[in-house]
């Protein structure tokens, strides 16, 4: 299943260094029971998140997003949550190829000055971000071949059940 | 064009010479999984098709986060991990036998020059070693444990130059505290690290794996200590830069005046002189972790605790890295000196450092810790703060009951 490339939804922006930890802390993590970890998503950081996110919004952090350790289950418990796509200034390498690979697309924008509640259009095909909010456009950075290959099949999993092996 | 070690031992796995910001696909020497990533590992390889791991003896399963496990629900991961190593034919690690990146450089996993690839961020610990090694999240683990490879930006590299000996009683984890304080937590991202110079050249194989060890805590993909110096008990040949390679960055540090270090909470690189929070109560020390559970950790400890008892307010937890360094250290006498202080011994493993059971903090205590890693919540309550210090310091303040300076009991 490929994913959605057209999304208009709600911003919620958190800030720098978010670790994962935060995302999903370590305790919720040894289950392979998806709404588990949606249930406890952000809940740190955030104790009202859960309560507030809607399917399809938006995520939007600053630098070094999803930063600590290598669980899958951080970018997993987000997309079980609703959310649809993270934005960030910059991401931590490892939540960054963890996310692409289970089918969450993640944008990176430097720059970008989004705020809380701001409603975003995302163009994910072009990595354009309208702030329609703020009336700004941004452009992503532009992921490698490679990652829009896994994304475009929706993940690693399907991506490998295609192919079979990896090719450049 | 000189090259960086990463960019040589890439080159050597892909069979051209490739420089950073080329995207290969590399063969891997290796690839392992815990128990906090193993099970969707797992489930991952079979919906990708996989039938058999590329190759059984050098792929592995650790039970090491929640070891032994709390609770039914990961005793049913634990038994899905044993079922799948059984039917591939290769090696699980029991509870108790130790934490993953313990036991892959024990057990000889992976060795000078191989790429490696962990789903466990600290992977990088293998750079101690001479080694390209990564973590990796699950379902990219699946992927090469299926195809026994993987997909890789060559990374830029960090050279980090450290000049003069470190002083008695400073250890190597204090100088990776300083360096992840000067560098940042993400000061490094995407980017490998190489860490060079006369403070690295005398260190053990242990102190060297503390040092790549925190090269997570700066973001990198991968942290590789020079190997000049690196005694092994076998024949290497190592991966040495050239004097041309190409740096992003230079750091040099003259490192003959460091104190000891702490990192407060609640983050690694929010690092200082330990003279700031001398004094600071504490209600629970902590050593162990894949940064500081080796023998050399636990005799500095028993060192400063001979003969002695730790402050009655305190709480002392022990898990030794693995079951090799728990034997190392009955049979050097360290584990009766530790017990007869007060501390208490659990399982070999990652214990109490990612807050799934075993020692969970109360709200409002002080943790003085020998991990890696201080974020909010990160021992499993986000009410408690976690400071993080060399195995000395967590000595010296269990003994005093507060954050103490280790240097008194040691010269
Ligand atoms: S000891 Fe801590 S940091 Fe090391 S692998 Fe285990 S949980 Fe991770």
């Amino acid at each position: 299943m490929a994913v959605k490339t057209n999304i208009k939804a709600k911003a919620h922006v958190y800030g720098n260094h978010i670790d994962t930890d935060r995302i999903i802390p370590g305790k919720y993590t040894k289950t392979l029971d998806l709404s588990t970890l949606a249930n406890h998503v952000l809940e740190d950081l955030d104790p009202e998140f859960n309560k507030i996110v809607a399917q399809g919004d938006i995520l939007v952090a600053g630098i070094n997003f999803g930063c600590g350790s290598s669980r899958e289950q951080a970018p997993l418990a987000l997309k079980q949550a609703g959310i649809s796509v993270v934005i960030a200034r910059d991401f931590a390498r490892i939540f960054f190829r963890n996310a692409i690979n289970i089918g969450l697309p993640v944008l990176e924008i430097s720059d970008h000055q989004i705020q809380k509640g701001a409603k975003l259009d995302v163009d994910l095909k072009n990595g354009i971000v309208k702030d329609l909010t703020a009336n700004i456009s941004y452009e992503a950075t532009k992921l490698p071949d490679i990652m829009i290959a896994i994304l475009n099949e929706g993940g690693l999993v399907n991506y490998l059940k295609k192919n079979g092996n990896y090719s450049l | 064009m000189g090259q960086t070690i990463s960019e040589k031992i890439i080159s050597n796995h892909v069979g051209k010479k490739v420089y950073a910001g080329e995207l290969v696909i590399s063969k891997v020497d290796g690839a392992m999984a815990s128990d906090t990533t193993g099970p969707l590992t797992i489930k991952a390889f079979k919906e990708m098709g996989g039938e058999k791991v590329f190759d059984p003896k050098k792929c592995a399963l650790i039970i090491d986060h929640a070891a032994p496990s709390p609770n039914e629900r990961i005793a049913n991961l634990h038994k899905m991990m044993r079922d799948f190593a059984k039917e591939q034919g290769m090696r699980l690690f029991e509870i108790g036998e130790g934490i993953c990146h313990q036991v892959m450089v024990e057990n000889e996993y992976v060795k000078p020059g191989d790429i490696f690839i962990g789903a466990d961020s600290h992977t990088p610990t293998y750079g101690a070693l001479n080694a390209f090694a990564c973590g990796v999240g699950s379902t990219d683990l699946a992927a090469t444990m299926m195809t026994g490879k993987i997909w890789l930006k060559v990374p830029q590299t960090i050279q980090i130059n450290c000049s003069g000996k470190l002083k008695e009683g400073v250890t190597a984890k204090d100088l990776i505290l300083f360096l992840v304080g000067k560098v940042t937590v993400s000061g490094a991202t995407y980017q490998a690290i190489e860490f060079t110079g006369e403070a690295f050249e005398g260190m053990s194989l242990a102190s060297r794996m503390t040092i790549a060890n925190m090269s997570s805590e700066m973001g990198a993909k991968t942290g590789i200590v020079h190997p000049k110096g690196l005694k092994l008990d076998y024949d290497f040949k190592a991966v040495i830069p050239d004097e041309d390679a190409n740096y992003v960055k230079t750091f040099d540090f003259d490192v003959s005046g460091l104190e000891p270090q702490v990192s407060a909470p609640e983050s690694p690189d929010n690092v200082h002189n330990i003279s700031k929070y001398e004094g600071t109560k504490i209600d629970y020390a902590f050593i162990g972790t894949c940064c500081n559970g080796r023998l050399e950790d636990l005799d500095i400890a028993a060192e400063i605790l001979r003969g002695k008892k730790i402050h009655p307010n305190v709480r002392m937890v022990i898990a030794p890295a693995s079951q090799s360094v728990l034997l190392d250290a009955i049979g050097n006498g360290t584990m009766s000196t530790l017990i007869e202080a007060g501390a208490s011994l659990i399982t070999s493993g990652c214990g109490p450092c990612v807050g799934t059971h075993q020692g969970v903090p109360a709200d409002g205590e002080v943790v003085i810790s020998a991990a890696n890693r201080n974020f909010r919540g990160r021992m499993g309550n986000p009410n408690s703060n976690i400071y993080l210090g060399a195995p000395s310091t967590v000595a010296a303040s269990a003994l005093e009951g507060h954050i103490t300076n280790p240097k008194k009991y040691l010269l």
